[in-house]
């Protein structure tokens, strides 16, 4: 996994709610056996005509945010089908923060496994983080996963709250499985226990 | 000792450690696997050399990709990248050597529906699959949820999760439900009441008269759609309908080990005086039938309802509902019931059970679909089928003139040859409205099976309780 410490990108608008996985990477894009490849599809059905042509009005074909690396999103964003391939499109496309009042649970959990940051900020910053994305591809933010603080393209700095641990992975670009790996005893034990608990589980 | 939410309960069962910081370990009793969401993690497993830790607690069956046509074993059914799927899972449960249904056995099927049809699905277990919908094993009061690849690759090498404890969440539904109601109304319209994002960062427990009074398969509808509402997991208490339900499964407990199960799963309820974080109460006498008319699973009204203006709505949800209004083809003002449709779908992991065939059957016995609509119902298992054809439920549907389909996911997420066409509109027993889902285009109207029965025959959204015939 990709390390993540801070970045400075351009921010795509889409004030949309309830943008489900889905609509990041619809269901005919999920028979790949990888992990890659798949930000061509980004989006798909929101992006492009039925012929493959692009919908120009679409945020990320308009020229100013094809090279986003950031999305300033409506609430609930990543609500739906539990698909990891959604944060792999994001990725693959170049997106390392989505930032939102809410995101689905399961969405939220599976982007620090792929190095993609999500931040849950309040409205009335979000508010103010739309606006400023919306200025276009000179306005550029700032996310500072260390100090846990996004800056505005004019300067203005809102402070966010991430997970310890998780914070610690994205930072240092740590596998789970290895860490949990060195609980091996505690594993070991905790089955011995059930065994006699709960024999039939 | 404190008071504890059955949700406390099973999670202090299952906790293998606890960080510092709060991060927890949790032990995973059983890990459901199927064809979509797996190839990776087992790859990932290879590329290090680890080995699936718990095979026995690993069950796998293919049902996303596969075609449900009688023609199935015809390999051409298939496209080849569905077929690299399925012999991808194939070939990983056998190398791996995780219990496996494959398409050609009688008990393939929806992985929710063959779960607990296996008795594989127990209370107090904890259960994940990298499916949200998952979340239906909480209907045997199982801490069950959907997980994402990286998850499920985490699972099969460790037969453990990262996790940080959800909140407490109690949904009562008092009093019982009027004739023509059923489960798929009563999670329909929590979602209604709540919101899609209304369950974030918590688990569900649905409890009240109107939980008790449904069976297992309705149970499982409920729980099948806490994740719409944005739940981590949906609970329901087990009670002697769930033991019965049990009893007898093939890998279900036997003898004295029935026995000693039993004694443990009676543990399992909320205490008296446990604290919830949030609390809703809906009145079971309340709930009608209801529709979805938007494409989000929120989006719902009775059927005696009219299409919402988005100017009902306020903050981002007025462009969502412009935008689903006209992505639904629908005017503000409308009825509900005069919206004609052009294709029925009854199946899915959130009512391909049983009892929903038996609902629908009811409705549909001695009467036609009407001309012109596309009709089709899909059994949740190979053994669904079976029973409904011992029943003679298969014979209604097909003398109504519905496609008697083989088990599989379907038309619910349309991965296979079963997909709306641009502009069709659906009345569909599924789970999800989002656009696209069905296939590009494609309109989705969720409802009970009863309903999607009724408006086969009309050819519009129709409210079940005027096709009823009175009972004395």
């Amino acid at each position: 996994m990709d390390k993540f410490t801070k970045l400075t990108g351009i921010a795509a608008p889409m004030p949309l709610v309830n943008i489900d996985t889905d609509m990041i990477i619809p269901k005919q894009f999920l028979k790949t056996i990888k992990r890659s490849g798949l930000g061509v599809n980004l989006f798909d059905e929101m992006r492009y005509n039925l012929d493959g042509s692009e919908i120009a009005d679409f945020v990320l074909n308009q020229p100013a945010y094809r090279q986003s690396q950031i999305i300033v999103a409506g609430e609930n964003f990543g609500c739906g089908s539990s698909r990891e391939h959604a944060p792999w499109a994001l990725l693959d496309f170049g997106i390392r923060c989505v930032i939102s009042t809410s995101f689905a649970d399961i969405f939220y959990n599976n982007c620090f496994k792929n190095g993609i940051l999500p931040i849950v900020m309040p409205q009335d910053v979000v508010d103010v983080l739309m606006e400023d994305a919306k200025k276009g591809a000179n306005a550029r933010q700032t996310i500072d996963l260390d100090a846990q603080t996004v800056t505005t393209s004019d300067g203005r700095v809102f402070p966010f709250d991430v997970d310890a641990h998780r914070k610690d992975c994205l930072i240092n670009g740590l596998d789970d499985i290895g860490l949990t790996m060195v609980k091996a005893k505690a594993i070991d034990n905790f089955e011995h226990k059930a065994a006699a608990l709960r024999p039939w589980a | 000792m404190t008071a504890r939410t059955l949700y406390d309960k099973i999670w202090d069962d299952h906790l293998v450690d606890q960080a510092e910081d709060g991060t927890c370990l949790l032990y995973i009793d059983r890990h459901l696997v199927h064809e979509v969401t797996s190839p990776q993690a087992f790859e990932g497993l290879r590329m290090t050399g680890r080995k699936v830790r718990a095979p026995q607690k690993t069950i796998a069956v293919p049902d996303h990709n596969v075609p449900t046509t009688l023609d199935r074993a015809n390999a051409a059914t298939m496209t080849e990248d569905s077929r690299i799927q399925v012999e991808a899972l194939d070939k990983n449960a056998k190398d791996f050597g995780i219990n496996y249904y494959p398409v050609s056995d009688v008990r393939q099927g929806i992985v929710h529906i063959v779960g607990p049809e296996q008795g594989w699905t127990l209370p107090g277990m904890t259960v994940v699959c990298g499916d949200s919908h998952t979340a239906t094993h909480g209907a045997f009061g199982s801490l069950a949820h959907g997980i994402g690849t990286s998850e499920v690759e985490h699972v099969l090498a460790t037969q453990t999760l990262i996790q940080r404890k959800a909140k407490n969440f109690k949904v009562e539904i008092t009093g019982s439900l009027r004739p023509g109601v059923t489960a798929k109304d009563i999670t329909l319209s929590v979602i209604g009441a709540t919101g899609t994002a209304g369950g974030t960062g918590y688990v569900i427990e649905y409890c009240g008269q109107a939980i008790r009074e449904l069976s297992m398969e309705g149970r499982m509808t409920v729980c099948n759609m806490a994740i719409e509402g944005g739940a981590r997991a949906g609970l329901i208490a087990p009670d002697e309908k769930t033991y019965a339900y049990c009893m007898g499964r093939p890998h279900a407990p036997k003898g004295a080990a029935w026995e000693a199960a039993v004694t443990y799963w009676k543990t399992l309820f909320s205490d008296e005086g446990a604290h919830w974080d949030k609390v809703i109460t809906l009145k079971g006498e309340d709930i009608a039938p209801v529709v979805t008319w938007g494409t989000s699973p929120e989006d719902v009204l009775p059927i005696t309802g009219k299409v919402p203006s988005p100017s009902d709505f306020t903050g981002g949800k007025v462009e969502a509902v412009q935008r689903a209004l006209d992505y639904m083809g629908l005017t503000p003002g409308q009825n509900l019931s005069d919206i004609k449709i052009d294709t029925v779908f009854i199946g899915s992991c959130t009512n391909g059970r049983i009892e929903d065939l038996r609902a629908a059957a009811a409705i549909l016995k001695g009467k036609k679909k009407k001309d012109g609509i596309r009709a089709m119902v899909v059994p949740g298992s190979g053994l669904v089928r079976a029973q409904a054809e011992e029943e003679g439920l298969a014979q209604i549907f097909i003398d109504a003139g519905f496609e008697w389909r083989l088990a599989g996911c379907s038309m619910c997420l349309a991965m296979n040859p079963d997909q709306l066409a641009p502009g069709e509109r659906c009345a569909a027993t599924s789970n999800r409205n989002f656009e696209g889902r069905q296939g590009r285009g494609g309109r989705t109207h969720l409802l009970s099976p009863a309903m999607a029965a009724a408006a086969a025959i009309t050819g519009h959204l129709t409210d079940v309780r005027d096709l009823m015939t009175a009972t004395v």
